[in-house]
C-alpha cells in the first residue's frame, strides 16, 4: 500500500504501542538549548538517570546571547547562568555542543541544517515549537516541552500520539516579491491558527519543488502557527545537492546508500492523505499581519479589517482586541503605518539567501530617519558567509545594525527589546502581545524584503513599489 | 515512585476570558530567564495583570474573590505558541490543577498532560455558564470527575471530556511516562541498529 513519509518514519522508529495507546516513538536526533533544558537535566539527576545516547544529542545557545556583546560574563546575570548551565551539562553528559567559541553557534534550527545534522527520513525533536523547520528535509520534526526533553535524554524516545496528514499543494508560479514567508502567512491566514491541530503538514506542489532549502524552511518553521505540530517536504535533488559536503552527511559509500534511502522515504505517489488543500500561488500577494496572532494578516494593498463588518460576535471581538493592541484603525490600508524598528533575523527568516535577497535590493538605500534597524544573522556560519560576500557591508551602509547571531528580537530574550508601543516590522514568527520585550510593543509579520521596504521608507510599504520590482 | 491518580480535581474555579491565549501571555519570554520552575505562579498572565508602572490592571487572577482557585476556565485554542512547559508549569505553580477550556493547542496540551495538570474541553456554552454561577458566586465549588468527563457544580453537570490517552493516563497515574519508556528502553538499542544513522 502507497505511504506518505510521515507513516514511513513513524513506522520505522516506533519502539512500541504503550498502555494508554500512544507509540514510544524514537528519536534519532535531539537538539537542546539553553532555555527549556536545564530543568530537564534537573529532572535526569533527580532521578539518577544518564542521558542514553549524547552521540544522538546536539546543543547549541540562541535564545538569551546579546547580539551586540561576545564578551562574558553577560550582563544579565540569569541570561550568564543559562549558557554556564548548558556548558556544565553538555561536559557533564558528553554532548557536542556548538558554542559561541566554535564558529558554528547559532539559532538551533538554523545550525542543525547547516551542519548537515537534519536529514531526511530522521525523527527529530527539540524543546522549541518552531522544530517544525526541520521538516524542509523530509524529516519529522517535534518541539517538545521540558518534561519530554527529559524522557529523550533519558530514553531517546518519547510518548506520542500519531498525527493526521494533510496535504498542502501550491500550485504555479509566485509572483516578483511574493516568498516563502507570504506562503506561509497564506496559509495560516486561509487554515487558521488552529486549522492544524492534530495535524502534520505535508507542503508541495509546483512552488515547493522549484523552493530552495531555505525557502522550505521557513514555510515548515512556522507549521506550529498554524497549529501543525509538525511540517514537512519530501525530500528531492534539492535537499540532497543541500546537504552534500556538510560536516555531519554522510561520506562516500555511505553518501550513496543515504540517497537511497531519502528517496525511498518520499510520499508514495497515490498514498492517502486525511485531507488536502489546494492553494494558487497566483493568489499570494505580499503578506503582512495586523493583528495579534500570525493568522491576522493581509495582502499587503487590502485596508485593515473593520469590526463592524465582522460575521460573528467572535470575530467582532477578536478583531476589536487586536486593533486595541496594535493601535490600528478599522478599514484603514495597512501600507503607510508609521514604524519604528525593523527586524531582520530569527529562526524563520535568518539565512543567507535572507539577507542576500535584501542586500540586493537594499543597496544604495537609507533607513528612514528614526527608524531602529537592526540585521541578525541566525548562525555565527550565515554571519561569516554574509560578511565573505560583502553583505553586511551593505546593511551597514544603509543605515541597518550588524549584530551577532542568535534569536534576538524575535522574542526579546537577550537585551533587544522593543521600548513602550514601538511597531516593528519583522520577519519572525510570531506577533503575540508582548513578544518582542515590550508588553504593548507591536509587531507587525512580513517577509524580510518587505521589512527592509518598511525600514526604508519608515512605515509599511509595498516592496515591490520601493523596489521597483517587475510586476 | 508511583505517581498519583488523577481522577478527580475539585475546587473553586476562576474564568480567564479570551480565546487563542497564548503562551507568551501565559508567560512572556522575558520570564523564562530561569534554570529551575520555581517561582513561575507568580509571574502567570503577568502582562495582562500589571501596568507597566508595576500598578494592577483588572484581571480575574487580580481579583481578590477568586483567590485560592483551583480550576482555571477560558476560551479557544488556549496554550497556543511556544512549546515552553513553563506555561503550564506556571498555571500549576500558581496552584491550579486543572484547566477546562474549548480547546487547547497540541504542545500546551502534552506538556500539562505530562506534569499532571489536567486540561478538558467543554462547549462555549457550558464554559459560560460555569462562569456566570461562579462570577454570582466565587464560593461555589466545581467537581471534576475525569473519567466520567463531566464537571459537577451544585446539582448540575456539564461535559468535560479529554483524549482517551491522556484521561487513561491520569486516573491510572501514568501520565509521568517515564516509567513507562524507561521500561522500553531494552528494545531502543535493537531498533536503531536498524537504521544506519543510528549505528554508532
Amino acid at each position: 500500500m502507497p505511504q506518505s513519509l510521515f507513516e514511513k518514519v513513524w513506522a520505522a522508529h516506533t519502539v512500541r504501542r504503550l498502555a494508554d495507546g500512544q507509540t514510544q516513538l524514537l528519536v534519532g536526533t535531539h537538539l537542546i538549548h539553553e532555555v527549556t533544558s536545564p530543568q530537564a537535566f534537573g529532572m535526569l539527576r533527580d532521578l539518577g538517570l544518564k542521558v542514553l545516547m549524547p552521540h544522538r544529542t546536539f546543543a547549541t545557545v540562541d535564545h538569551i546571547v546579546p547580539t551586540d556583546q561576545f564578551s562574558e560574563p553577560f550582563a544579565d546575570p540569569m541570561a550568564d547562568a543559562m549558557i554556564k548551565e548548558l556548558r556544565r551539562n553538555c561536559a557533564e553528559f558528553g554532548i557536542t555542543f556548538f558554542d559561541r567559541a566554535t564558529g558554528k553557534q547559532g539559532i538551533v534550527h538554523i545550525v542543525g541544517p547547516e551542519q548537515g545534522i537534519t536529514q531526511p527520513g530522521m525523527t527529530i525533536a527539540c524543546g522549541d515549537s518552531h522544530t517544525s523547520t526541520h521538516g524542509a528535509f523530509g524529516a519529522i520534526a517535534f518541539g517538545i516541552g521540558t518534561t519530554q526533553i527529559r524522557d529523550v535524554l533519558a530514553t531517546q524516545t518519547m510518548a506520542l500520539g500519531a498525527l493526521k496528514v494533510r496535504r498542502i499543494n501550491v500550485r504555479g508560479r509566485l509572483r516578483p516579491g511574493v516568498y516563502a514567508k507570504d506562503v506561509i502567512l497564506h496559509i495560516i491566514r486561509t487554515l487558521g491558527v488552529n486549522g492544524g491541530t492534530g495535524f502534520a503538514y505535508e507542503y508541495g506542489g509546483e512552488v515547493f519543488d522549484r523552493f530552495s532549502m531555505e525557502e522550505r524552511m521557513t514555510v515548515c518553521n512556522m507549521s506550529i502557527e498554524g497549529g501543525a505540530r509538525a511540517g514537512y517536504v519530501n525530500p528531492d535533488e534539492t535537499t540532497f545537492a543541500y546537504l552534500k559536503g556538510r560536516p555531519y552527511a554522510p561520506k562516500g559509500a555511505a553518501w550513496d546508500r543515504a540517497v537511497d534511502r531519502w528517496r525511498a522515504v518520499a510520499s508514495d505517489p497515490g498514498c492517502r492523505y486525511d485531507d488536502v488543500v489546494e492553494l494558487d500561488a497566483a493568489d499570494i500577494a505580499p503578506t503582512v499581519t495586523w493583528g495579534i496572532n500570525p493568522g491576522q494578516g493581509l495582502s499587503i494593498t487590502e485596508n485593515i479589517p473593520d469590526p463592524a463588518k465582522a460575521g460573528a460576535a467572535d470575530e467582532k471581538a477578536a478583531i476589536e482586541e487586536a486593533l486595541a493592541h496594535m493601535k490600528l484603525r478599522a478599514g484603514a490600508p495597512i501600507k503607510g503605518t508609521r514604524i519604528d524598528v525593523a527586524f531582520l533575523g530569527s529562526c524563520t527568516n535568518g539565512r543567507l539567501s535572507d539577507f542576500q535577497e535584501v542586500a540586493r535590493h537594499l543597496k544604495g538605500r537609507r533607513v528612514a530617519r528614526g527608524v531602529k534597524a537592526i540585521a541578525v544573522p541566525g548562525s555565527q556560519g550565515v554571519a561569516l558567509l554574509c560578511e565573505e560576500l560583502g553583505i553586511d557591508k551593505v546593511f551597514r551602509d544603509s543605515g541597518f545594525e550588524w549584530r551577532a547571531a542568535g534569536c534576538s528580537m524575535c522574542l526579546a530574550m537577550n537585551p533587544d527589546k522593543l521600548v513602550g508601543d514601538q511597531l516593528c516590522a519583522s520577519s519572525s514568527n510570531r506577533n503575540f502581545k508582548g513578544r518582542q520585550g515590550s508588553p504593548t510593543g507591536r509587531t507587525i509579520l512580513m517577509s524580510p524584503l518587505m521589512v527592509a521596504a518598511a525600514a526604508v521608507s519608515g512605515h509599511v510599504a509595498d516592496a515591490r513599489e520601493v523596489f521597483e520590482l517587475p510586476l | 515512585m508511583p505517581l498519583a491518580k488523577i481522577t478527580q480535581v475539585s475546587g473553586r474555579g476562576v474564568y480567564v476570558a479570551g480565546n487563542d491565549l497564548d503562551t507568551d501571555r501565559i508567560i512572556p519570554a522575558r520570564y523564562l530567564k530561569c534554570i529551575t520552575f520555581d517561582g513561575l505562579g507568580e509571574f502567570l498572565f503577568i502582562d495582562a495583570r500589571r501596568n507597566p508602572d508595576g500598578t494592577d490592571r483588572r484581571h480575574a487572577l487580580n481579583d481578590p474573590r477568586f483567590k485560592g482557585a483551583a480550576i482555571l476556565l477560558s476560551g479557544a485554542n488556549f496554550g497556543c505558541g511556544s512549546s515552553r512547559e513553563h506555561a503550564p508549569q506556571a498555571i500549576q505553580k500558581a496552584g491550579f490543577r486543572a484547566v477546562v477550556a474549548e480547546g487547547f493547542a497540541e504542545i500546551f496540551f502534552g506538556n500539562s498532560t505530562a506534569i499532571g495538570l489536567p486540561c478538558l474541553v467543554a462547549s462555549r456554552e457550558d464554559i459560560a455558564s460555569i462562569a456566570a454561577a461562579i462570577d454570582a458566586d466565587p464560593g461555589l465549588e466545581l467537581t471534576i470527575d475525569i473519567a466520567a468527563g463531566e464537571i459537577l457544580l451544585g446539582g448540575r453537570k456539564f461535559k468535560a471530556a479529554t483524549r482517551a490517552a491522556a484521561r487513561d493516563a491520569l486516573v491510572n497515574g501514568r501520565w509521568d511516562p517515564i516509567g513507562e519508556l524507561l521500561e522500553g528502553v531494552g528494545q531502543v538499542s535493537g531498533l536503531a541498529q536498524t537504521m544506519e544513522y543510528l549505528r554508532q
